[in-house]
């Protein structure tokens, strides 16, 4: 009987001094949701939970690993064999890059179909990129430290792009390297910044939540909450669904650990580094082809050469997705009630997965033709196509309120004595 | 405009701005100053140790490599191609019309001797290492190297021909000593 007086008292305690509980309770508990959230509203917090598996997963490894292009390989293949529960440790590292793409990657998109990006969240959505940048980063070093072949070649091709920059670009490369190869000093550096940037990742994805939480969620109708009949309590209504999603994906997650744990990977890599010998086809991990792919695809332009021009559309194919805010005129949020959008969001879809396509092919042939028509087309996307389209499409009426659709005919129409006060609140 | 009024106001205290924007100023210069001397070192750490720069010369005897054959060495990290190349080889070389290329250099300023062909077997393009220097590898359509990468291929003389990457292969400074020794670096 007197003791949860204790509690209460000890947690009183703190919080007048520490207000962490007001802010859980207020963050988590209280904090008003639309209603209408579908499942691909699960991917965020999944995504914060892939984070937080890597980094454990992560730091356990970097107690058994070498960073020395002498030990390396070796000492994977030691955690593989020797270590207690290194193979598993290891293949939910390795498989959680690929599954922390995945969730991203479909995040991403569920964004750009319900307009996710458009004010209020036009910085939140800016942090959303920054996040992906730094996970590249993350990943593309994280590959080069088992030192095999592909790690040694993607880690070869990658930094080599920065050769393509004017003037210094030699420079840079050569100081990227800390040699004139990829080599030794190279592995060491990129282990450092590899354990550094998910935690820089962390405070980026602390940014991205405060933005989250200054405006709320958006929701499939795209339109703002007018009132507390719009919204329920995050807590338990979708803490139950975020774990209910959770516990699918780590079924998926766990089919591939288990049951085919090389699925996302490279025979390749399992061929110790040779740096006197490239693979006759190298790839680099299926989550970096489309861009892999724009890379490859430009030709010559003008006085600008072939490798510099494919290095700018790269990082441009990335950078274009922070001026999407303003690329795109519509008033409207939800694709539901763009009828035009939504066939070009289809449209952008598959063309993402033919440069995915084209990426892990030989650069001969049709492949060539393909991969420069997907490039065109996804630049036109963005800077001709969704201009335009805001312009020129007629969006379908676009609900009075969140209740309308869900309660066929509308919350707010059936108790209008009772909503019209809120809607003024 | 009340001017004189508000000017007779306004001297005496834009002196005294006029100094303290002085003070501002200087002392954030010196503040970014201190600051990139602070950082520098933190960048510079990065470009090649002391060490690395000094293990980069190599030697090699060349004597048992035969016309037509090619070897690689490991120099700097990097392989170097050294092919004892082909009468044919060293004509094909030669007869290009410079003009054309898309990086002109004649044969004779890549080489010292003509038979001896020595550049740095890295593509131009992202730095793979092209293929061509064992028997039954493709050499592409220019009789040279071919880079699996993105596709370029290299002639005879080691340039560009074909592909994504801009210039012809690299050749290190190199020497030859007595006894068909050659120090590459
Ligand atoms: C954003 C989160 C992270 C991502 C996306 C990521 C990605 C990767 C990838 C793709 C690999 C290569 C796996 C392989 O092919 O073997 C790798 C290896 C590695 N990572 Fe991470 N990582 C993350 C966080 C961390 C953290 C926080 C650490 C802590 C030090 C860490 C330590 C390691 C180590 C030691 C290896 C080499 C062992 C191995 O190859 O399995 N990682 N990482
Ligand atoms: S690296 Fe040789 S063609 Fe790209």
């Amino acid at each position: 009987m007197a003791s949860p007086g204790v509690v209460q008292r000890v947690s009183d305690w703190i919080d007048h001094r520490l207000p962490i509980i007001t802010f859980m309770q207020h963050e988590l508990h209280e904090y008003p949701t639309p209603k209408n959230l579908n499942y691909w509203w699960n991917f965020g917090s999944l995504a914060g939970i892939i984070l937080v598996i890597m980094i454990v997963t992560g730091i356990v490894l970097a107690m058994h690993y070498t960073p020395h292009t002498n030990y390396a390989f070796d000492s994977v293949e030691r955690i593989m064999r020797d270590v207690n529960y290194g193979w598993l440790i290891r293949y939910v590292h390795m498989n959680g890059a690929s599954m922390f793409f995945i969730v991203v990657y479909i995040h991403i998109f569920r964004g750009l179909y319900y307009g996710s990006y458009k004010s209020p969240r036009e910085l939140l959505w800016m942090l959303g990129v920054v996040i992906l940048l730094l996970m590249m980063a993350t990943a593309f070093m994280g590959y080069v430290l088992p030192w095999g072949q592909m790690s040694f070649w993607g880690a070869t091709v990658i930094t080599s792009l920065f050769s393509a920059i004017p003037l210094v670009g030699d420079q840079i490369t050569t100081w990227l390297w800390g040699g004139f190869s990829v080599d030794n000093p190279t592995l060491n550096r990129f282990f450092s910044l590899h354990y550094l940037m998910p935690f820089v990742i962390v405070g980026v994805v602390v940014l991205h939540v405060v933005a989250l939480h200054t405006h709320g969620s958006n929701n499939p109708v795209g339109i703002d909450t007018k009132g507390p009949q719009d919204s329920i309590p995050f807590h338990p209504y979708y803490t139950v669904k975020d774990f209910f999603g959770l516990g699918v994906f780590l079924i998926f997650s766990a089919g591939f650990v288990f049951f085919a744990p090389n699925f996302f990977g490279e025979p390749d890599n399992y061929i110790p580094a040779n740096p006197l010998q490239t693979p006759p086809h190298i790839v680099p991990e299926w989550y970096f082809l489309p861009f892999y792919a724009i890379l490859r695809a430009v030709p010559d332009i003008w006085f600008i050469d072939a490798k510099l021009a494919g290095v700018v559309a790269m990082f441009g194919s990335i950078a274009i997705l922070f001026i999407l805010p303003w690329l795109d005129t519509s008033k409207v949020r939800s694709a539901r009630y763009r009828p035009i959008y939504k066939q070009l969001f289809w449209i952008f879809l598959a063309d993402c997965i033919v440069l995915g396509w084209v990426g892990a092919n030989p650069p001969e042939g049709y492949f060539v033709v393909i991969g420069r028509i997907a490039t065109a087309y996804y630049f036109l996307h963005f800077l001709v196509l969704l201009p335009l389209v805001g312009k020129l499409e007629r969006p379908r009426p676009v609900p009075t309120s969140i209740s309308e659709p869900v309660l066929k005919g509308g919350g707010v129409r059936a108790q209008p004595a009772a909503a019209k006060p809120m809607e003024k609140a | 405009m009340a001017s004189t009024h508000e000017q007779t106001a306004a001297s005496p205290h834009d002196e005294g701005e006029t100094r303290r924007d002085f003070l501002m100023l200087a002392a954030g210069a010196f503040g970014a100053f201190a600051a990139g001397a602070a950082v520098w070192p933190l960048v510079s750490q990065m470009n090649p140790a002391a060490d690395t720069l000094a293990a980069s010369t190599t030697e090699v005897d060349l004597s048992p490599i035969q016309e037509g054959q090619s070897i690689t060495i490991a120099w700097r990290g990097k392989p170097v191609f050294i092919r004892h190349r082909t009468k044919a080889e060293i004509e094909q070389a030669q007869a290009v019309n410079v003009k054309d290329l898309p990086d002109p250099q004649t044969d004779a300023a890549r080489v010292k001797r003509a038979q001896w062909l020595i550049v740095v077997g890295v593509c131009t393009h992202l730095g793979c290492v092209p293929q061509g220097q064992k028997a039954g590898e493709v050499r592409g359509q220019f009789g040279g190297w071919f880079c699996p990468c993105h596709g370029s291929a290299y002639d005879t003389s080691g340039r560009i021909r074909l592909g994504p990457a801009p210039k012809n292969l690299e050749v290190p400074a190199y020497e030859f000593l007595e006894n068909s020794i050659l120090r590459i670096g």
